[in-house]
């Protein structure tokens, strides 16, 4: 086996062996979810959520993307394990884009697979658009956030300064997000438009995240 | 090799402390003068709007401050990819220095709109596209400083430097895509929304919002150069003394 491919599976199952030992990094979120997601009821009374739920449930997963992310880069710089893979013969943004896609797996994926039920649980009848626009969204939202991760790798401030530095550059994903999600005559054209910002994303943001961390480690 | 232009010897701090230094005095007069023409020619002078009142006497501040809110943007970026490109120190300490002043003028923007839309629309705020770019706008002035700030360590300022640059590229790249879902979402969500000005602009108004954009905008670059000369002073003080050498710290 060519080098290259040797070190793209060791760190494929370094990420994937880490994440299933320690269930708290992307269990956490996903409890974060259902405890914001029981506030609604309470907080805005139960009669008008049917039809707010889809974009309720897309601001919950905006808000729970951003959990995991501080530890993305910043643990793997902390025990050293960011250097290895930084010197190994694996193209750095091929590296990026393996983590990205692992972390996405386990924490975007769970809540593509567990937002339906919640919509189920707020009366909403057909959850599907939310599951597709949840499927093409979360992985544009982990895109994005890895940018914001590499950023913050040396920042004294940890998720608050994340939150502020992303939240304003996540707008597009929530704003086609959630109106995919509401179904209805505008969600094809958002459900494409949402699709082509994670096509932009994909093809530019494992660059963008590689040249950010080599900025920030030099 | 061949010489370089001219110009891009301004990009060292010997020269262009001293140049700074020459262009201050005139852009703060200009700042003074087109504030103090502008706004008189505006506030007392010009004729009451037909539809508004003397409501809309705002618009001298509202729309220079939104003008120069957006531009500062794109210099920022400007400098980021100049800073990225050739290392550039000056360019960073531009970079740096443009962003508190956008940021005023960001939220002085939305400040002066809520007073303005409160007589005008009955309402101090309207989720309209363009209310809600200009407070994103904000939002991500805000962001830039608070992470250069929270990544500078005090004797080493490249990080910071390295960090609000790409974030300012990021945030530049990001803004078409941006503004255009925010607009996209207002046509979906509300009709046509107020428009904030129906009327032909009569020429006193029309001199009232050049001369007080022109004093706007001489401000701007005036607190710009200040705030780099300090920035700038203050990165090179433990280097060298060369800055007080020339005569030039203030």
């Amino acid at each position: 086996m060519p080098a290259p491919l040797q070190a793209a599976a060791a760190l494929l199952r370094r990420e994937w062996v880490g994440l299933l030992r320690q269930p708290a990094d992307w269990l956490t979120p996903l409890a974060f979810v259902v405890s914001v997601v029981a506030l609604f009821p309470l907080g805005l009374g139960p009669a008008r959520l049917r039809e707010l739920a889809p974009g309720l449930l897309w601001i919950v997963a905006l808000l729970a993307s951003l959990l995991s992310l501080p530890r993305l880069f910043a643990a793997d710089l902390a025990d050293g394990s960011l250097d290895q893979w930084w010197l190994s013969p694996l193209p750095r943004p091929l590296a990026v884009a393996l983590k990205l896609a692992v972390h996405w797996g386990w924490t975007g994926l769970p809540l593509v697979l567990l937002a339906p039920l919640l919509a189920l649980a707020f009366g909403v009848a057909d959850a599907g658009p939310l599951a597709l626009s949840l499927l093409l969204g979360t992985p544009a939202l982990t895109l994005l956030g890895g940018l914001g991760a590499a950023l913050v790798l040396h920042a004294r401030a940890g998720a608050g300064l994340l939150a502020l530095l992303l939240l304003p550059l996540q707008v597009p994903v929530l704003v086609f997000g959630s109106t995919a999600a509401q179904g209805g005559s505008q969600a094809g054209t958002a459900l494409l438009l949402l699709g082509a910002w994670l096509a932009v994303l994909l093809a530019l943001a494992p660059w963008g995240t590689a040249a950010t961390l080599s900025l920030m480690l030099d | 090799m061949s010489t370089p232009h001219r110009l891009w010897r301004y990009a060292s701090p010997a020269h262009f402390l001293p140049l700074s230094g020459r262009l201050l005095p005139p852009l703060w007069a200009l700042a003074a003068l087109g504030l103090a023409a502008g706004l008189a020619l505006g506030l007392f002078i010009a004729p009451t709007d037909a539809q508004q009142g003397e409501a809309y006497r705002i618009l001298y501040l509202h729309v220079p401050a939104a003008w120069i809110a957006m531009v500062c943007y794109g210099a920022m970026a400007f400098w980021a990819l100049w800073g990225l490109a050739w290392r550039t120190r000056l360019a960073f300490v531009l970079m740096r220095a443009l962003a508190p002043t956008g940021a005023l003028f960001a939220v002085l923007t939305l400040v002066t709109g809520a007073l303005w839309g409160r007589p005008t629309w009955g309402t101090w705020w309207v989720w309209d596209a363009r209310l809600t770019s200009a407070l994103l706008l904000a939002l991500l002035y805000l962001g830039f400083i608070a992470l250069t700030s929270a990544v500078d360590s005090p004797d080493d300022p490249r990080r910071g430097d390295h960090a609000g640059a790409l974030l300012a590229l990021i945030g530049a790249l990001n803004l078409p895509v941006l503004y255009f879902s925010v607009s996209w979402w207002n046509t979906l969500h509300q009709g046509a929304s107020v428009s904030p000005r129906g009327s032909a602009i009569a020429p006193e108004m029309l001199w009232g919002l050049l001369l007080s954009t022109a004093g706007f905008w001489a401000y701007a670059a005036a607190a710009v150069l200040t705030r780099s000369r300090r920035l700038l002073q203050l990165r090179v003080e433990s280097e060298a003394h060369w800055p007080r050498a020339l005569g030039s710290a203030a």
